[in-house]
């Protein structure tokens, strides 16, 4: 993990924006990484001058942070309201069902992660999916269950 | 610097190049509702058919036009002639627009949703096209009256030139040079304009508790934390216009005596962050923002902060929480954020609607937009219509328009024969009201009284194969979700109603469960210290208003009448335990 200590101070500097604070470091930090291994706390905590407990604090509140490296592939699938009327439910099956999971998490091959949504914004197309943060509107849950045995057949991916 | 007329000058002139200049001008929609319809696989289409065609053109990504139902939507536009738009295009008819239209210049009937007249740099419009219809005819377009929305679709978003050339940053050229920020105040408070974020609050009055504060560091926040399902015409604005915006925003700054503001949006959402940003830096290059704007004396800065994922981010304590990088929870007022608001200092805290209508406010005065609307609701009401409707998508329609004419008549009914059996507006602290009862006016007051509220626009209509205990459950299982913990009457309210309704849903409630939930309801009520939990048990309190039977016939004869809930039912809440 030593690799990323030096991604880790690259993607806090590299901040742009005048207003920096805990959250949009561990945001910044996330975008480079994926994920918020145990050092980037530490990190964070030292650069925005805070405690390692008001990092976690923050990072344990937002559901889009994670602890562990992610999957190569992200697929999420919305359950908004506007989803659920239009068929949002067994596309969420069928996409659990494709990618072997019970519910939202990863696949034990570290091939996927799969999360459900609670809104990506594009209502008018419902139901929604969306594979590595590209978005698919109108799916079925034939077109999630393909989608999803492509990524997992990929070969060296 | 250059003069603003300088400036102003100049745009005008690349519009007019781009329009009738001598290359076909081509614009696709590529806001969220066009990525997801797959605008992507038809820019690589159209750029590979103009290679292979010889020919060049202007390829320009635009945002949401509002016909969300027809994308991808592109529009070809030969010089000095009309736009002709081409709906659900895919790579395949691409290729046929661009050989046979742009290339070969004869539009394709058979292909085409409507034209839009354009008009010529001599004066003259062009129009009628053999076959073609009037695209301001569609029933989605023909209700619209466009303030706020005015140059979505229409302009590169990320070319703030197309913004001046259609009258941008006039307005703030205008408020600085001939008004003092209290004229700019009192024609926001003569306009009547009320807070398009749920709580209809007057704009005015807001932005007058902060033009008192002598404070020296004061905060414009605008908000872009748009989480409610269903609603997507915040982030459609970033996404189509934001120059509209951001001179939105000086206006207020300017109005109130305050330097500096930010935009709140989700993380994630790139397309609208991407956006705000890139109008953000070019407004800096053009002199709108940064030091002695138009050499007025007057400076203003502006950035983006983002939050993770939160509904309750977007409630306005929480939301100063998170841009100050903490847990977005609210907190308790008073006092009150016009007093200590981010980081202490006087704040306000405007929705991107309401920012975005002040320009054309400040251009065209406030008794002019006073006088569209209903009663005490003024102006235009920017809608999202999804869920079971013909035409889904986005309009901007005068408030005091009869819903049953919006969901009948602009938005075409719903589909497949089906009967409509309810709507649910305001997201999902909103509520439903049932077919029978949308023969009303879409105005704060009246939406109100009747149960529902108009919240930030959405509108998502349910034909008579949804159960309305099914979908409140979905609801509440959102609220559940999204409850930051803070107060223990949302937290705990929320989780206890989800239990309640889950068991109703299996149909194993029991006849004293519908007064469980009024019960626990009163006490979110009363002791949550946001509209979350206040207003969370409205999506069930409307659907016992209109629906009891239906709850009944689940509890009381153990059966769904839509058999919905007959079959055990998958739910991502339930299997996150």
């Amino acid at each position: 993990m030593d690799g990323l200590k030096p991604r880790i101070a690259d993607a806090m500097h590299r901040q742009s924006q005048p207003t920096v604070t805990v959250l949009s470091t561990l945001l910044a930090v996330q975008d480079e990484l994926g994920f918020i291994p145990k050092e980037a706390v530490e990190e964070v905590a030292a650069f925005t001058g805070s405690t390692i407990n008001d990092v976690w604090a923050v990072a344990s509140f937002y559901p889009n942070f994670r602890f562990e490296p992610p999957c190569l592939h992200q697929v999420e699938v919305c359950w908004g309201a506007s989803c659920h009327l239009v068929g949002a439910m067994p596309v969420i099956e069928a996409a659990l069902q494709a990618s072997g999971l019970e519910t939202e998490g990863d696949t034990p091959d570290g091939r996927l992660t799969l999360r459900y949504n609670t809104c990506l914004g594009a209502c008018s197309q419902a139901p929604v999916m969306a594979i590595d943060h590209h978005l698919i509107g109108r799916a079925t849950p034939e077109s999630a269950k393909s989608r999803i045995a492509d990524l997992l057949a990929e070969q060296n991916g | 610097m250059a003069s603003f007329e300088e400036i102003a000058a100049e745009s005008q002139q690349r519009w007019e190049e781009l329009t009738a200049g001598g290359q076909p001008w081509i614009r696709i929609g590529t806001a969220l509702c066009g990525k997801a319809a797959g605008c992507d696989d038809v820019i690589e289409a159209i750029e590979a058919a103009l290679q292979q065609n010889g020919v060049a053109a202007q390829v320009s990504q635009v945002g949401c036009l509002g016909l969300c139902f027809a994308e991808p939507l592109v529009d070809v536009q030969l010089p000095g002639g009309p736009r002709v738009f081409y709906g659900s295009v895919t790579p395949e008819t691409a290729a046929e627009i661009v050989a046979n239209h742009v290339a070969g210049g004869a539009p394709l009937a058979h292909l085409a949703l409507g034209y839009l007249a354009a008009g010529g740099s001599d004066g003259t419009v062009n129009s009628a096209l053999d076959g073609i219809p009037d695209l301001n005819q569609h029933p989605m377009r023909v209700v619209e009256n466009r303030v706020v929305l005015r140059n979505a679709g229409t302009i590169d978003p990320e070319d703030i030139h197309q913004y001046i050339a259609n009258d941008g940053y006039h307005a703030l050229n205008q408020a600085l040079t001939e008004m003092s920020p209290e004229e700019v105040l009192e024609q926001v408070n003569t306009s009547g304009l009320r807070g398009r974020g749920g709580a209809a609050f007057s704009t005015g009055t807001k932005w007058r508790f902060l033009a008192g504060s002598n404070a020296p560091q004061k905060y414009i926040l605008c908000n872009c934390e748009e989480g409610d399902p269903g609603a997507f015409n915040d982030k459609a604005i970033l996404e189509s216009d934001p120059q509209t915006l951001v001179e939105g925003i000086i206006l207020a700054g300017y109005a109130t005596g305050t330097s500096h503001a930010y935009i709140f949006i989700r993380h994630g959402h790139d397309g609208p962050i991407d956006r705000a940003r890139a109008a953000i830096v070019q407004a800096q290059e053009m002199g709108f923002l940064g030091e002695n704007i138009l050499d007025s004396g007057f400076s203003f800065h502006l950035e983006v902060a983002l939050t993770g994922d939160s509904y309750v981010a977007g409630e306005e304590s929480a939301m100063m929480e998170a841009i100050e990088g903490k847990r977005a929870m609210p907190r308790f007022r008073p006092p009150f954020p016009a007093q200590v608001g981010l980081f202490g200092k006087p704040s306000n805290i405007n929705n991107v609607k309401t920012l975005a209508y002040v320009p054309q406010i400040i251009s065209r005065g406030g008794e002019w937009f006073a006088g569209i609307g209903h009663d005490q609701s003024t102006g235009t009401v920017i809608l999202c219509l999804t869920g079971d409707l013909k035409y889904t998508g986005m309009i901007e329609v005068p408030l005091g328009i009869n819903l049953k004419d919006v969901l009948y008549e602009a938005a075409g009914g719903v589909p497949d024969g089906k009967a409509l059996k309810l709507v649910q507006t305001g997201g999902p602290l909103g509520g439903v009201l049932g077919a029978g009862n949308i023969d009303i006016l879409l105005d704060f007051e009246i939406l109100r009284s009747a149960g529902a509220i108009l919240g930030s626009g959405g509108i998502i209509a349910a034909n008579e194969d949804n159960c309305v205990v099914d979908l409140t459950r979905s609801l509440i299982a959102f609220c559940q979700y999204e409850s930051c913990g803070k107060c223990f009457p949302c937290r705990m309210g929320m989780s206890h109603l989800l239990e309640v309704l889950e068991r109703i849903c299996r149909l194993e409630g029991v006849p004293e469960d519908l007064d469980l939930m009024r019960k626990v309801g009163q006490d979110m009520q009363a002791g949550s210290l946001c509209g979350h939990g206040q207003l969370g048990f409205n999506p069930v309190a409307s659907a016992l208003r209109y629906f009891g039977e239906e709850f009944d016939t689940h509890i009381l004869d153990r059966r769904c009448p839509t058999e919905v809930c007959s079959v055990p039912r998958f739910s991502p809440v339930a299997s996150r335990r």
